[in-house]
């Protein structure tokens, strides 16, 4: 396997992914992604110099919507799942130290 | 014959010729709901009071003349991973097992205004992330043909229901080939639109670029009916096509005379099971026999889409997954320390397996330093998969090859080993990744009676070549359901 | 202080446009409104939403662009910015990092040090966050998104400016134009212009930049100045003592007037910016650009001399209606009405200014019509109302944007100069002050004064005062 994949590294993508692993789950996750990087990296072989990234497939540009109000009072829709609510507004642990 | 062995299109005839009615027809697929679900639990939602409610109300409006389409009282079976105002959307993930969305995705909506009625939500791989059906929180889906191996997936449940007669038409979803591949393990008929076709509005996001909506049903035509239903432009998703062509059923003609076909050879080398390569080439013989050209060609760039594809969808998955935290809608972990650990608990514990599999991934190949070497330059090679299909059809109308290289796995094979699961995806992945349809059509069993389908590939916008082939080859061949 | 420390500093500012909905979706940026009453599935990132792009803001986004001198990308993008924070519902900022709308531009400035140029490094498009309050009773903080999705530019300096008062000079100059092309109301205080300083020092002379770090939370003018100074004097100490200044986010504490570092393990600052595959890109046709230019406005040093050369009006008077486009124009409008571009600017430097600072509000909150001005300024003109009255009306005008005419006509404000209706005025004026009679008739000539006002005093300043006058030197005969 070409591509190791450590416990730093697993650390690291917990912390931007908002995930927590169990030891047994950071041991499979490094297996699977080293894996899984090593599948990937057969782009290597391929040369894509001087080709354009292409994000969008459809040469499609300029969709826009006009500046007119279409929405009225959505506070009642949009707390309707709130795991937890205050004065119309959502809970969340404190931000602020 | 019984009403649930009518196509949708036939069963829509009838109820408005007033022999069946969409209450009965809602009962009948209750019934059987009732009967098969607990082997094959093909859905997450299905309340029968709520649906027969639904079917009665659709029933006036047909008697009153309001709703005449040709789906009219029809009942559908809907992903859950498309919102419907009112009715659980999870996703078949715990992190949303309580969300209930405020609005109906556009599909969804279409679906309603042409007359059909909503029977339930059907299991899905959890967030469209699985081949099988088997990642679901509520539990796997079962082969309708054999209980013992997958229906595929991640639109397993929409897939098994229609051919189990849980409902007599479906809508699913697909991203690397979810909705063409269950099809072709339970032998209905799947349809993936040209990208921007169907508004993605109300799709819960998977891979944003690769996402569309589209039918699984029992035929061809019951397929270009759906998809005439629910296909629109709508201003609420910046990636719908305003100037698609979206009237579909006139392509219901058996005409393949001088239409060109090409089989790539790459799709059919190392890795084919040689009962499903058998079935495919004997499908091309037909085409030749209905007056197609149909030749060999090498297609390329197809050992290079999956590594471009778990890149770029996996990618997608960790930006659009980032928002389910616990704050804004459904599940919270119950004890946590401050914010982060909120987040990280709330997810950890609402994720399932594989979802955190494709999330990790994907915020590694995004992750500082890694961009340009993985994101980019599975970008660059998504163009050069898009340019060996453009230059394919510069020769060929249609492309045909199989769906996947096997027929059904067997339940709990899959998963063991993610990579082998995710190559089983080569022939279907290229089609999103350069936007275009496809279709898969049952075209024969293997040695255990299990399904086999064929996959026609066309150019962007160009369903209705597609459809007519595709329509054609079904009338063409032994055993298939006739349309009316 | 052993050494000559040279202090360079960079500004990336937000400025909310004034478009009336937000970025990407239908709802409303009114001000104010219960909490989340202005949120949609879109705005509040609700699973399988999608955004849509406002056409004003683009055009909002150029304008600025070619206000500030800047290239446009003829091509541009929007990228995810991803990040977990509860004020960001989709735990990803749409914004712009790899193609922004505009690049490389420029903008004057002038300090008692001179004129000098401060280099935009870039203007991008994106969307504001939601609003975090604490709750004080149960320690959590609640979360309103009312503002989620409002529009924002983001203008990035060059590090050009080298002290508080450039910076305060790129600032107005900045407010200046953006309030000119009606893209923004640009106010500190209510925050919807922002402005985080990168601040670095180095040794006079020498030729690499410090390291830097990025001060946030800066709500005023005063605050900024505070700022600059109290880092440029961390940064320097650190140095001094032999330490490393480290790069960092810092937070200003305006009451205790220090800042500190915004540091966590769980921040990463790895954003994984990627094109955002819900949005198409945007391509600013040469058509869609020249339109745009044609309804770029005159800015202020242009105006500037062009009053100048037009109007015979005070340098200081010039300068001061030329702040705002919306006094500018009131000045225009209502000077190409009545042709009288002294009293326009009377009016508008002497009673609109008083009652605004009276008021605390600002030009923009200027509510009457050039009609009604040159309309009062007529009436004047006209005799047709006194002084005082005048100013009585105008104040009323200030409030409710009366019809002066009107108005006058209703309340019988006209000045009376009907000698026969005066008379009985007079006459009980000179009975009843015979002191100032005897004055008069003794030589005081200012006697005649008093008695004037004491008229004017009765007929509730409606008398025509040099008829007064007249009428009662005559009868004093």
């Amino acid at each position: 396997m070409a591509n190791v994949i450590d416990d730093a590294a697993i650390e690291y993508i917990g912390i931007l992914a908002k995930l927590e692993l169990s030891e047994e789950e950071k041991e499979a996750a490094k297996k699977d992604m080293g894996r899984m990087l090593d599948h990937i990296d057969q782009l290597n072989e391929l040369d894509t110099s001087g080709v354009e990234p292409m994000s969008h497939v459809l040469p499609m540009r300029n969709v826009f919507r006009e500046d007119v109000v279409t929405n009225g009072d959505g506070r009642e829709d949009v707390l309707f799942n709130a795991p937890e609510q205050k004065e119309d507004m959502f809970v969340v642990p404190k931000t602020f130290e | 014959m019984s009403i649930l062995d009518c196509t949708a299109v036939e069963l829509s005839k009838r109820i408005k010729a007033g022999e069946y009615t969409a209450v009965e027809a809602m009962t009948a697929v209750f019934e059987r709901i009732a009967e098969k679900e607990e082997e094959y639990h093909c859905y997450i939602t299905a309340d029968k009071e709520s649906a027969l409610k639904r079917a009665e109300e659709t029933q006036k409006k047909i008697e009153a003349g309001e709703i005449t389409g040709p789906l009219a009282g029809v009942p559908a079976a809907v992903k859950d991973n498309l919102c419907t105002k009112g009715v659980l959307t999870s996703c078949a993930s715990r992190i949303l097992s309580n969300f209930v969305p405020s609005y109906s995705a556009t599909a969804v909506e279409n679906l309603e205004k042409a007359g059909a009625v909503m029977v339930g939500k059907t299991n899905m791989d959890e967030f469209a992330m699985g081949s099988t059906t088997e990642t679901s929180y509520y539990g796997v889906t079962k082969n309708p043909v054999n209980p013992g191996h997958v229906p595929g997936g991640s639109s397993g449940g929409s897939a098994a229901a229609v051919a189990l007669g849980e409902c007599f038409m479906a809508l699913g979803s697909d991203t690397g080939g979810s909705i063409r591949q269950p099809a072709s393990y339970c032998g209905v008929v799947g349809l993936k639109p040209t990208y921007g076709m169907v508004s993605r509005y109300g799709l819960v996001a998977y891979g944003s670029s690769l996402d569309q909506i589209g039918p699984l049903t029992k035929n061809v035509a019951d397929a270009a009916y759906l998809l005439e239903a629910v296909a629109s432009y709508d201003e609420k998703d910046s990636t719908s096509m305003k100037e698609a062509e979206r009237d579909f059923t006139g392509a219901l003609t058996e005409d393949v005379t001088g239409m060109r076909i090409g089989i790539p050879r790459d799709y059919f080398g190392e890795g084919l099971d040689a009962e499903v390569k058998t079935a495919v080439l004997t499908a091309a013989e037909t085409f030749k026999k209905a007056g197609a050209v149909v030749e060999e060609f090498d297609l390329g760039m197809v050992e290079y889409a999956i590594p471009a594809y778990y890149t770029i969808a996996t990618a997608e998955a960790s930006s659009n997954l980032e928002r389910f935290d616990g704050i804004k809608y459904g599940y919270r972990t119950e004890e946590f320390e401050g914010l982060h650990n909120m987040y990280k608990k709330t997810r950890s514990e609402g994720f399932g397996e594989e979802v955190k599999r494709r999330i990790m991934l994907g915020s590694f190949v995004l992750s500082s330093g890694y961009y340009d070497a993985y994101y980019l330059k599975a970008l660059r090679t998504k163009a050069l998969i898009r340019k060996a299909f453009d230059e394919a059809f510069a020769k060929y109308d249609l492309i045909l090859g199989p769906v996947a290289p096997s027929t059904a796995p067997k339940l709990g094979e899959s998963l063991s080993d993610p990579l082998k699961m995710y190559l089983g995806d080569i022939y279907t992945i290229s089609v999103n990744l350069a936007g275009l349809p496809g279709i898969s059509v049952p075209c024969g069993k293997d040695g255990n009676g299990l399904p086999i389908g064929m996959q026609l590939i066309g150019d962007c916008f160009t369903e209705k070549k597609l459809i007519r082939a595709a329509y054609t080859y079904e009338r063409a061949s032994v055993g298939a359901p006739v349309p009316v | 202080m052993s050494k000559n420390y040279e202090t360079v500093i960079g500004l990336e500012v937000h400025v909310e446009l004034a478009t009336k909905t937000k970025i990407f979706c239908g709802c409303s940026t009114a001000f104010g409104g219960e909490p989340n009453s202005h949120t949609c599935p879109v705005c509040t990132g609700m699973p399988g939403s999608l955004p849509v792009l406002n056409k004003q803001v683009l055009e909002y986004a150029i304008a600025v662009g070619l206000a500030t001198n800047c290239e446009i990308t003829r091509d541009a993008k929007f990228d995810r910015k991803n990040y977990f924070y509860p004020d960001n519902p989709q735990n990803y900022q749409i914004s712009q990092l790899y193609l922004p709308i505009c690049r490389n531009g420029k903008v004057e400035i002038e300090t008692k040090g001179g004129k000098k140029f401060v280099g935009i490094h870039e203007i991008h498009m994106e969307e504001d966050a939601g609003k975090l309050i604490h709750d004080e009773w149960e320690d959590c903080s609640l979360v309103d998104y009312n503002r989620s999705g409002v529009p924002l530019i983001e203008i990035v300096s060059e590090p050009d400016m080298r002290n508080a008062e450039e910076v305060i000079a790129y600032l107005e100059t900045l407010r200046m134009l953006i309030q000119y092309l009606g893209a923004s109301d640009c106010k500190l205080q209510e925050g919807s212009m922002r402005a985080d300083v990168n601040l670095s020092v180095r040794e006079v002379g020498a030729e690499k930049f410090g390291t830097r770090t990025e001060m946030k939370n800066l709500n005023s003018f005063r605050a900024i100045m505070h700022a600059i100074e109290n880092e440029r004097e961390r940064q320097i100490d650190l140095l001094e003592e032999g330490k490393a200044v480290v790069q960092e986010t810092r937070r200003w504490d305006d009451n205790k007037g220090y800042s500190y570092a915004m540091r966590s393990k769980e921040d990463a600052q790895d954003y994984r910016y990627f094109p955002d595959p819900d949005l198409m890109p945007v391509h600013v046709s040469d058509e869609m650009l020249e339109e745009i230019r044609a309804k770029q406005p005159e800015f202020r040093p242009e105006k500037i001399e062009r009053y100048k050369r037009e109007f015979d009006i005070p340098e200081y008077d010039i300068g001061i209606i030329t702040e705002t486009k919306h006094m500018a124009d009131l000045f225009e409008e209502t000077t190409a009405l009545c042709g009288q571009p002294k009293k326009v600017s009377n009016w508008l430097m002497g009673e609109t200014l008083r009652l605004l600072k009276e008021r605390n509000a600002d030009a923009e909150d200027i509510r009457f019509s050039p009609k009604n001005l040159a309309k009062l300024i007529s009436l004047v003109d006209s005799k047709a109302i006194t002084g005082p009255v005048a100013k009585e009306v105008f104040e009323k005008m200030f409030e409710e944007d009366i019809d002066p005419e009107v108005y006058v006509e209703e309340q019988g404000l006209k000045t009376v100069n009907d000698e026969g209706a005066l008379r009985t005025a007079v006459e009980k004026v000179l009975v009843e002050n015979p002191q100032s009679v005897a004055d008069y008739k003794g030589g005081k000539q200012k006697a005649i004064g008093f008695l004037v006002g004491q008229t004017m005093k009765a007929m509730k300043g409606k008398a025509d005062p040099e008829l007064v006058n007249r009428m009662l030197k005559e009868m004093l005969q």
